[in-house]
């Protein structure tokens, strides 16, 4: 046994990084860190810029006092940084906890601080277009400068686009795609040099009617590690797009996702693994070209889209996973998304909080979406 | 004032504690930059040059000769308005130039005048700087709102007063002007310079050579004369658990403040830093915080660089930061130590390591003498301090400065020990190799 040159705890001789500190023991794991980032704490969640009438969600942030209290001493001087002037406690941020949801509980969504960060760096934003909603949440790159910035700019820029871009006739794989490109771009731009580039993952879900059946469909599209989940039930139908069960809709560009295709690690391991938030595709000036990676389904039953952050998944990577945990709080995300929303970030608080916690859910009821009116132009479907 | 300085501070530290976690500490780095023009003049500037004259000053005769020539280069240096007064000291202080006890304004004519006084001027006396200072604040009295500089050179110990008689006149004379102290020869007390530098916010230096005083009053007065803001205070706030450790200049020089403290509002106190050019100066900050929650942010330091306001006028704040503090349960975090932060911890213990060698050395403890210097040695060499590491072979010979291991020098120059005493602690600003 020798030990780790970080942390000076026993390493065993063929292992990549130290379970200790994570710190990369061999030249092949110093090159899979150097290649990826590592994504943690979340960002700034705040609503979504307005949209259509009608489309504007709903705050449940308590609204601000005059002369607010410090939560710690009790002293009403409280700074314009946010800071006690008497114990010098930080103050909760509006965007320490948020949640929303959008007129008739069409999605709603729900961001957290978590336990271990000071700022929430998630972000997340709903819109809901003609035929269904826009779904958007982003996690700040934790060692990028003012990651919550990156979330925030590429949650608002991509959800926007997407929405807007879906109704103006695009092809819904087309729209996500583009949608997440100009969230690129939104983020690139926020860099002072490409050694101060702040960075975020990326993951929508656009629900609508699908212009040929009528029937429910979901086109999700992702940059890093944050997921798309279905969840519920489905048909018989085998096909393979079509939703039978619940499923995690998003691969992971990560370190951990890598190693479990290359066959090196299983999947339990490369989760508990120090290095399993190394992602090895964001949204920033340093990235490489942007490849948003797209997909679609068709769910055969009803259910709900879970769009989530890390801050989620760590505790419950498995869709079965997520399942019970609203099945044990006796919510139904069909039915009750901003309840599931909550339900689902006490559960990762309760578990440790050791991330933010980002997460928006989106109802699909077979048979009740409207065809949608706008017809997408077929002619720029992939 | 016109033209003034842009000031920034920046701060360098780990604000990650472990859970139960007390001890924070920062760097304050504090820069101003001169105007666009590169000018920047403050309304007014008063300057006293004070010259030892006692009668040691004659021993040789070229120590006096070169002082009058290093005060009259400092004389030429003056801008044309800056108020001055050249003082000569001995058992008491008198009027060099101007005459009268006041000081006039610098043009070609008075400048020529001052130089041919210096040129009279005769060693015989002894020693009592208590009584120069007392002199020289006196001059300045009627010059309080703008730069105040004074230089003094001695070369003999404080012999002719007591040490309480100078401790009053320091206490009585502290922010009312900045005093810049060498000691020419090597017959004078390191330490009792260093006191006088240290309560009037100056520097101290030894000019061993006499040669050497003529480039040296030259570079003090242009520095001077490049001084933009009078009596800059650095404000720090503390929670109302806190307990502020300390306060500590750190570059270009080691300077404890935490006892010039003077309260300036519920949980703040200034800590004086004297007039400001275009230049940069860092502090080390040390609060002790009570143990929050995982999670919890703190801001444990509110550090504002400000120029009090004089009699009811407001304070001018010219810059701010935060010393922060969370606690977390991620030990990689709390554990991690930024490198400003050690960086200057190192050089502060050299600065103590230095001068605690040297006192056993003088005192015959060379067990005491040889650790404390090799541990010096390490401890420069870590700094990537070169002047202090070549100060430091020059008593010690260096067996392997990684472990620090020395042996004393059995015959060592005067003017070397002294030369190492008074720049321990002059620091570095980063290691060699980081940029
Ligand atoms: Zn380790
Ligand atoms: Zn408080």
């Amino acid at each position: 046994m020798r030990a780790c040159p970080n942390c000076g705890e026993g390493v065993f001789e063929g292992e990549g990084f130290c379970e200790a500190c994570g710190h990369p023991l061999t030249a092949e794991a110093t090159a899979a860190v150097q290649a990826g980032r590592v994504a943690r704490e979340g960002v700034t969640a705040k609503v979504l810029p307005a949209g259509r009438p009608g489309t504007r969600p709903t705050r449940r942030t308590e609204p601000k006092s005059p002369r607010p209290a410090c939560t710690e001493c009790g002293a009403t001087a409280i700074d314009a940084d946010g800071y006690c002037e008497h114990c010098g406690m930080r103050q909760p941020a509006e965007r320490d906890h948020i949640e929303i949801e959008l007129p008739g509980s069409v999605a709603a969504g729900a961001s957290d601080r978590g336990r271990r960060y000071a700022r929430n760096e998630d972000f997340l934003a709903l819109a809901a277009h003609s035929g269904g909603i826009a779904a958007v949440v982003c996690d700040g790159v934790g060692s990028s400068p003012h990651p919550d910035d990156a979330s925030r700019a590429a949650a608002e820029t991509g959800v926007a686009e997407l929405a807007a871009r879906f109704g103006s006739g695009a092809a819904p794989e087309e729209a996500t795609c583009d949608a997440a490109l100009k969230a690129a771009e939104a983020v690139a731009a926020l860099a002072e040099s490409p050694s101060d580039a702040p960075s975020c993952t990326y993951v929508s879900a656009l629900t609508y009617a699908d212009p040929a059946t009528g029937t429910p469909a979901v086109t999700v599209g992702w940059v890093g590690d944050s997921r798309a989940y279905w969840l519920g039930g489905g048909g018989s139908d085998a096909a393979s797009e079509q939703l039978t069960q619940s499923e995690q809709l998003t691969q992971d560009d990560s370190w951990a996702a890598f190693m479990v295709a290359e066959g090196a690690l299983t999947e339990a391991e490369a989760e508990a693994h120090p290095n399993a938030h190394v992602i090895t595709a964001w949204l920033g000036a340093d990235a490489d070209e942007v490849r948003p990676r797209v997909r679609t389904f068709s769910p055969g039953g009803p259910g709900a889209v879970l769009v989530c952050s890390d801050g989620l998944w760590n505790y419950a990577p498995k869709p079965q996973d997520l399942v019970a945990v609203l099945a044990g709080a006796a919510c139904d995300p069909a039915l009750d998304p901003l309840g599931a929303a909550r339900t689902l970030v006490r559960f990762a608080l309760e578990a440790g909080g050791r991330d933010n916690i980002s997460v928006a859910v989106v109802p699909v009821a077979i048979g009740t979406v409207a065809p949608d009116p706008v017809t997408p132009n077929t002619e720029h479907a992939p | 004032m016109s033209e003034q300085p842009q000031f920034s501070i920046k701060i360098d530290q780990n604000k990650y504690l472990p859970e139960g976690g007390r001890e924070v500490h920062a760097v304050v780095s504090v820069e101003s930059t001169g105007s666009p023009t590169g000018v920047s003049q403050p309304a007014s500037a008063a300057e006293v040059i004070i010259i030892d004259t006692s009668g040691s000053m004659s021993y040789p005769d070229t120590k006096l000769r070169a002082a009058i020539a290093a005060a009259q280069v400092a004389v030429d240096t003056l801008r044309d308005g800056v108020f001055f007064a050249v003082i000569s000291g001995a058992n008491t202080a008198k009027m060099v130039f101007p005459q009268q006890t006041t000081l006039v304004r610098a043009d070609a004519t008075t400048r020529q005048q001052a130089k041919q006084a210096l040129s009279r001027l005769q060693a015989q006396g002894g020693t009592a700087i208590g009584s120069w200072l007392r002199l020289a604040d006196q001059l300045f009295d009627a010059h309080q709102e703008g730069i105040r500089h004074a230089i003094l050179l001695t070369d003999g110990k404080n012999q002719h007063e007591t040490a309480e008689e100078l401790d009053a006149v320091l206490y009585r004379c502290t922010g009312r002007f900045v005093c810049d102290c060498r000691g020419v020869g090597t017959d004078w007390e390191v330490a009792e310079l260093r006191k006088v530098s240290s309560a009037l916010l100056g520097s101290v230096d030894i000019v061993a050579d006499p040669q050497g005083l003529v480039a040296d009053f030259q570079a003090m007065t242009e520095a001077a004369m490049g001084k933009a803001v009078a009596d800059v205070a650095l404000r720090v706030w503390t929670p109302q658990t806190a307990k502020l450790r300390f306060v500590k200049q750190v570059m270009p020089t080691v300077q404890d403040l935490t006892g010039k403290r003077t309260e300036s509002g519920p949980q703040a106190g200034d800590y004086p830093l004297g007039a400001w050019g275009a230049e940069s100066r860092d502090y080390h900050i040390c609060v002790e915080v009570s143990p929050g929650e995982v999670g919890k942010e703190l801001r444990a330091g509110w550090v504002k660089l400000v120029v009090p306001g004089a009699a009811g006028a407001e304070d001018e704040i010219l810059a701010t930061g935060n010393v922060l503090v969370q606690w977390t349960d991620d030990e990689a975090a709390s554990t991690r130590i930024n490198p400003r932060v050690a960086h200057y911890t190192g050089q502060a213990e050299l600065a103590d390591a230095i001068q605690e060698g040297l006192q056993a050395r003088k005192d015959g403890d060379e067990d005491t003498a040889t650790a404390r210097l090799g541990r010096a040695v390490k401890l420069a060499e870590e700094a990537g301090n070169d002047e202090i590491t070549s100060l430091l072979r020059k008593v010690v010979d260096v067996v392997d400065p990684a472990t620090g291991t020395v042996r004393l020098k059995k015959n060592v120059e005067k003017a070397d020990e002294m030369s190492l005493d008074t720049r321990s602690t002059k620091t570095v600003r980063t290691r060699k190799g980081e940029g």
